[in-house]
């Protein structure tokens, strides 16, 4: 059964990054990026974008693999979550990051899905996905945020009209990793850290990334900064399959004797943004890795929380999670 | 035959818009060019712009899609007109007659659909046709020989009874064969996540796995 069909497109499949940039200078919002489409082809699907021309990128190899570079490791934007999981050397230095990869969606969705195009997702609010003309689809309501609105999935901080979350299950790991994203459009290159990429409602409220309409994300570099540390990632959502988390956290941690020497934490599913958690860095750097230091570190972490009318439970799931990933990473 | 002065009269979409102002332009223009550009997909305006300027070959320049497609399916090759919004799994079931493949949610939310991509497990409600046109595509009609001997899954799968209704069957099987060609020997919990994008109302699950597990302990 097919409940809709997209609507027309024009369909490019460019094999060099030129091309590409040079169809996305032409169509400028007119035009939509695609990787592998999981994300895109049910926005098509249920008619809330229209665009004219699709760019699809996966005939461009060189945005594609992974590399051991000096400082770490270079993943191609268009390299699927299957290879990201799979790959020996991520799951031996960046574990954190395979295991994050491998917690999206199902295994057919990581076949086709790209970490690019997973960092890059759009807002997963189903008002908002539904065509409701809220004000991140350029309307001045916020149908989420009333009191009789589904909201058991949105967010605890940060809210700017808007109440979405990122949905994205590795953003929080490239956050803590310290990834850098590097950019580029017809006129040149630039490199963002992955803290700066996500963007939330405050800055810009109808997109979830810096990127631009002409931009393209080619590369996400991964420093040395992390490779081989404790890591712990736990995801919880309703579902093991398919379902986007509720609340997740991503941590990365160098323990010396006990105590925790550097660490690196984030939350996803509570904020548009991942949540960087800076408070818990400061408060159990220099501390023994403890009961005590975990329950601190919750306690810190869900400080200036503001629920909405049905997601309560994420204020203690949040405080657990952040307990959990100090005490045991 | 085309007649200049009735094509003008259609509402065009913008691609013959395009041709036609080049046959406005050029009289020359010969009515196989002409078809030729209507059979190409849309997004020729900018190729026309490239051709003008410099006589390249546009849909090589710019990466414009050609309807006409060759699909490797089943170990054929299939010649196929395919529309640029097209899902693989319409291509397949509806102009391809391949009914094994099904949809359900048609959102990458159930399985039903999957079919082999180069030996991988993808949704085909959730691809469009013209992304898969260089791979070998594997639908659950190409897994038995051709003498109606079935594929080794298949049997393991009648063997432990596995379907209840069977509509989500093609696309378990298809994501079983998958799992084995990596991962011969599965534990019972590799098995399970590699099955775990394909939804069965009936709740077989257990039985699928338990087919899985026979075939890789060569029972
Ligand atoms: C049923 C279902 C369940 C899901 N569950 C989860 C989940 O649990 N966790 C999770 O994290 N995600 C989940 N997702 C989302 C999905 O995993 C991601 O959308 C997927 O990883 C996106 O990758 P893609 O390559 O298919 O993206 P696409 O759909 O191709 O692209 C996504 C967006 O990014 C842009 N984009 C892509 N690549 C680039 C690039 N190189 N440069 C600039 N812009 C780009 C596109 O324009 C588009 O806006 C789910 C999706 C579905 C359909
Ligand atoms: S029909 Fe494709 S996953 Fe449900
Ligand atoms: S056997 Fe009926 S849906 Fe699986």
């Amino acid at each position: 059964m097919i409940a809709d069909m997209m609507r027309n497109f024009e369909l490019y499949q460019p094999s060099r990054m030129e091309d590409a940039l040079a169809l996305l200078d032409r169509y400028g919002k007119d035009g939509w990026r695609m990787a592998g489409g999981k994300d895109s082809l049910d926005w098509f699907k249920d008619r809330v974008k229209n665009p004219k021309a699709v760019i699809d990128l996966m005939g461009i190899a060189e945005l594609k693999g992974i590399r051991e570079v000096k400082d770490g490791i270079e993943i191609g934007a268009l390299t699927t979550l299957t290879e990201v999981e799979k790959h020996p050397l991520i799951q031996k230095q960046y574990g954190l990051l395979a295991t994050a990869a491998r917690r999206v969606a199902s295994p057919q969705i990581r076949n086709a899905g790209t970490l690019g195009g997973n960092a890059a997702q759009d807002a997963r609010c189903w008002y908002y996905r539904d065509g409701f003309p809220c004000y991140r689809a350029g309307g001045n309501t916020c149908y989420a945020d009333t009191p009789e609105a589904m909201n058991r999935e949105h967010t605890l901080f940060g809210a700017d009209r808007c109440v979405a979350v990122t949905p994205s299950d590795t953003a929080p790991v490239l956050v803590v990793l310290g990834a850098k994203m590097v950019i580029r459009s017809s006129k040149g290159e630039r490199v963002v850290e992955a803290k700066d990429f996500f963007i939330g409602p405050g800055v810009d409220i109808t997109r979830m990334t810096v990127l631009e309409p002409e931009e393209i994300l080619t590369t996400i570099q991964i420093p040395k900064t992390w490779a081989g540390a404790q890591f712990f990632f736990e995801k919880i959502a309703d579902r093991q399959t398919w379902d986007f988390a509720l609340v997740s956290v991503a941590s990365a941690m160098f323990i010396k004797g006990g105590v925790i020497d550097r660490i690196s934490i984030a939350c996803g599913g509570v904020e548009c943004v991942p949540r960087h958690l800076k408070v818990v860095e400061d408060i159990v750097r220099g501390e023994k890795q403890s009961e005590e230091t975990a329950d601190l570190a919750g306690q810190a972490a869900v400080r200036g929380a503001i629920p909405l009318n049905y997601n309560h439970f994420k204020v203690p799931l949040m405080q657990n999670l952040v307990k959990r990933a100090i005490r045991s990473a | 035959m085309f007649d200049q002065k009735e094509l003008r009269r259609d509402p065009v979409p913008a691609e013959q818009a395009e041709n036609r102002s080049m046959s406005a332009l050029n009289p020359n223009i010969s009515r196989r060019d002409f078809i030729k550009g209507v059979i190409c997909s849309g997004a020729t305006v900018a190729a026309a712009g490239y051709m003008l300027q410099g006589g390249q070959a546009l849909a090589a320049a710019s990466g414009t899609v050609e309807r006409l497609v060759s699909l490797n399916v089943n170990g054929q090759v299939r010649r196929v007109d395919v529309l640029p919004n097209e899902t693989l799994a319409m291509t397949l079931r509806y102009k391809l007659g391949l009914t094994g493949v099904k949809l359900s949610c048609d959102r990458a939310e159930c399985g039903a659909c999957t079919v082999l991509l180069d030996d991988m497990d993808f949704y085909s409600c959730s691809m469009l046709t013209h992304s898969v046109r260089n791979r070998k595509i594997i639908t659950v009609e190409g897994l038995s020989s051709p003498s109606g001997k079935l594929h080794p899954v298949q049997q393991a799968f009648v063997d432990e009874l596995g379907p209840q209704c069977g509509f989500c069957t093609p696309g378990q099987v298809l994501s079983a064969v998958a799992l084995l060609k990596v991962n011969p020997k599965p534990t019972r919990e590799e098995a399970a996540l590699a099955m775990s994008g394909n939804l069965c109302r009936c709740g077989a699950y257990d039985h699928y796995l338990k087919a899985i597990m026979r075939v890789a302990g060569g029972v």
